[in-house]
């Protein structure tokens, strides 16, 4: 692949894609195992990746042995890699292209760059699935969030979504956005799961739910999303263990927000665009060990190689992506 | 919290674990905490019982600074019936100069000693 514009492409002993904790980690790790020449691409403006929007504590108490919130277990990574000379961070950096050469192209402000990997770590996190995702009849009108996008609104950019919240799904994220838009003031009135028993820890249940007399209603399902413009009010229908209807068990809530919390799906399309075989299952790479994927010398990391439920877990085996590239780079490139 | 033949059983928030924590009382009338696996369990479920706590997370508004947020919280845990009030506190805030993680935003808060309000995270000026 020749660069965009000419010139003669640049080669990094790693690069790293993706500032999150993952990415962050293994840039650590890999610049105390020997790595000189490290590459952190991040494309928003911040190191931190998702946990700056996760304020709430809980984080850190298996690697730090304290309870940290998501920004304070985030900064404590943020500030050593500004101060490891090994690594050079770019922010607002952007990867549109990768292939099985691990030549990546990434647009920065001002500028397009093409750069070669002797190899690669990909920490690039995962998104959230959508209302598309899950069948859930009605219309489509303004209101319906994916959780973790009402967590930015309401922690990043500071407005609350709505007032009269029902939530899909008890998984953490869910859970957590409950007791944040009560506390910011607005009403939830349910918590809907089709499960019998939720995803999220027992202790979310606890502090976030029922600490506010949170309704969680397990075996139900929203039948329908009623709204012009903006969501009026749903229709809630308990299931069977076949999660079919029961008939007669139809009730209304009415609300105007509607936050979606069905689980996350790992960002992997740019290893895809590269070649990486993919299970299509999960998105997840291929893999016979871990971090590891169908290209040599091409690690992958934290939630973009399989879903988490701990940021602790994250960092420790993003760690090891840092050592395996720096045994790469060891054994292989001479 | 569910009460049965006089222990109460919780579920303890401490660490992702979630133990089941049955709080009695021994023939002193002392209270007594079993299923917890740490100390910190034994605390929470003893400060469940008399009075409970929680660590209070939120934002604050940023004026001329490169985030529109900065996160805060409560450097130790304050009486949960206590939140929205200090929520109250928390919104009525606005800061127009960068902050460091770990800086203290509102000295004894809410009035209680040795709490403050603390940013969670460093944050530029523009």
């Amino acid at each position: 692949m020749r660069p965009l514009f000419g010139g003669i492409m640049k080669t990094r002993d790693l690069i790293i894609v993706g500032g999150g904790p993952a990415g962050m980690a293994a840039a650590l790790k890999a610049s105390e195992c020997g790595v000189k020449d490290i590459l952190l691409l991040e494309r928003s403006r911040f190191l931190g990746g998702i946990l700056n929007q996760c304020i709430h504590p809980g984080f850190g108490l298996d690697y730090f042995d304290e309870v940290l919130t998501g920004p304070e277990y985030a900064q404590r990574f943020v500030d050593k890699v500004f101060a490891d000379k090994n690594i050079e961070v770019a922010t607002s950096a952007f990867v549109v292209k990768l292939n099985e050469h691990k030549e990546l192209t990434f647009l920065r402000p001002g500028k397009v760059e093409t750069f070669k990997a002797k190899s690669l770590i990909m920490a690039t996190g995962c998104r959230e699935r959508t209302r598309e995702m899950i069948p859930v009849s009605g219309t489509r009108p303004a209101g319906i969030f994916p959780a973790g996008l009402a967590q930015k609104m309401i922690n990043m950019e500071g407005f609350l979504p709505g007032n009269k919240v029902v939530i899909i799904g008890s998984g953490d994220i869910g859970l957590i956005m409950a007791r944040r838009f009560v506390l910011e003031g607005a009403d939830v009135k349910a918590v809907i799961e089709i499960q019998s028993s939720t995803k999220g820890l027992a202790r979310n249940v606890v502090q976030c739910l029922e600490d506010f007399n949170i309704p969680l209603y397990f075996r139900h399902k929203i039948a329908f999303i009623h709204g012009k413009d903006r969501v009026e009010k749903v229709s809630v229908v308990k299931v069977d263990e076949k999660f079919k209807d029961i008939s007669g068990t139809e009730f209304e809530i009415e609300c105007d927000t509607v936050l979606v919390s069905v689980g996350l799906i790992p960002e992997n399309e740019l290893i895809e665009m590269a070649g990486v075989s993919i299970d299509s299952a999960t998105n997840t790479p291929v893999s016979s060990a871990l971090n590891t994927c169908s290209i040599s010398g091409l690690f992958v990391c934290g939630n973009s190689y399989k879903i988490y439920d701990l940021v602790d877990n994250v960092t420790k085996d993003s760690e090891i992506a840092g050592e395996q590239a720096a045994v790469f780079l060891n054994s292989v490139v001479k | 919290m569910i009460m049965k033949n006089n222990t109460s059983e919780l579920t303890c928030i401490e660490c992702p674990k979630g133990c089941k924590l049955f709080v009695g009382k021994d023939e002193n009338g002392k209270l007594k905490v079993s299923g917890h696996s740490c100390l910190k369990g034994e605390k929470y479920a003893i400060d469940e019982v008399n009075s409970p706590v929680r660590i209070l997370t939120s934002t604050v508004r940023a004026v001329g600074l490169v985030e529109s947020m900065v996160p805060v919280r409560t450097s130790r845990p304050i009486p949960r019936d206590s939140l929205f009030s200090a929520m109250e506190l928390i919104k009525s805030i606005t800061l127009n100069s960068a902050v460091e993680c770990g800086q203290v935003i509102v000295n004894n808060f809410m009035g209680l000693t040795d709490v403050d309000l603390v940013a969670t995270r460093s944050i530029n000026n523009v």
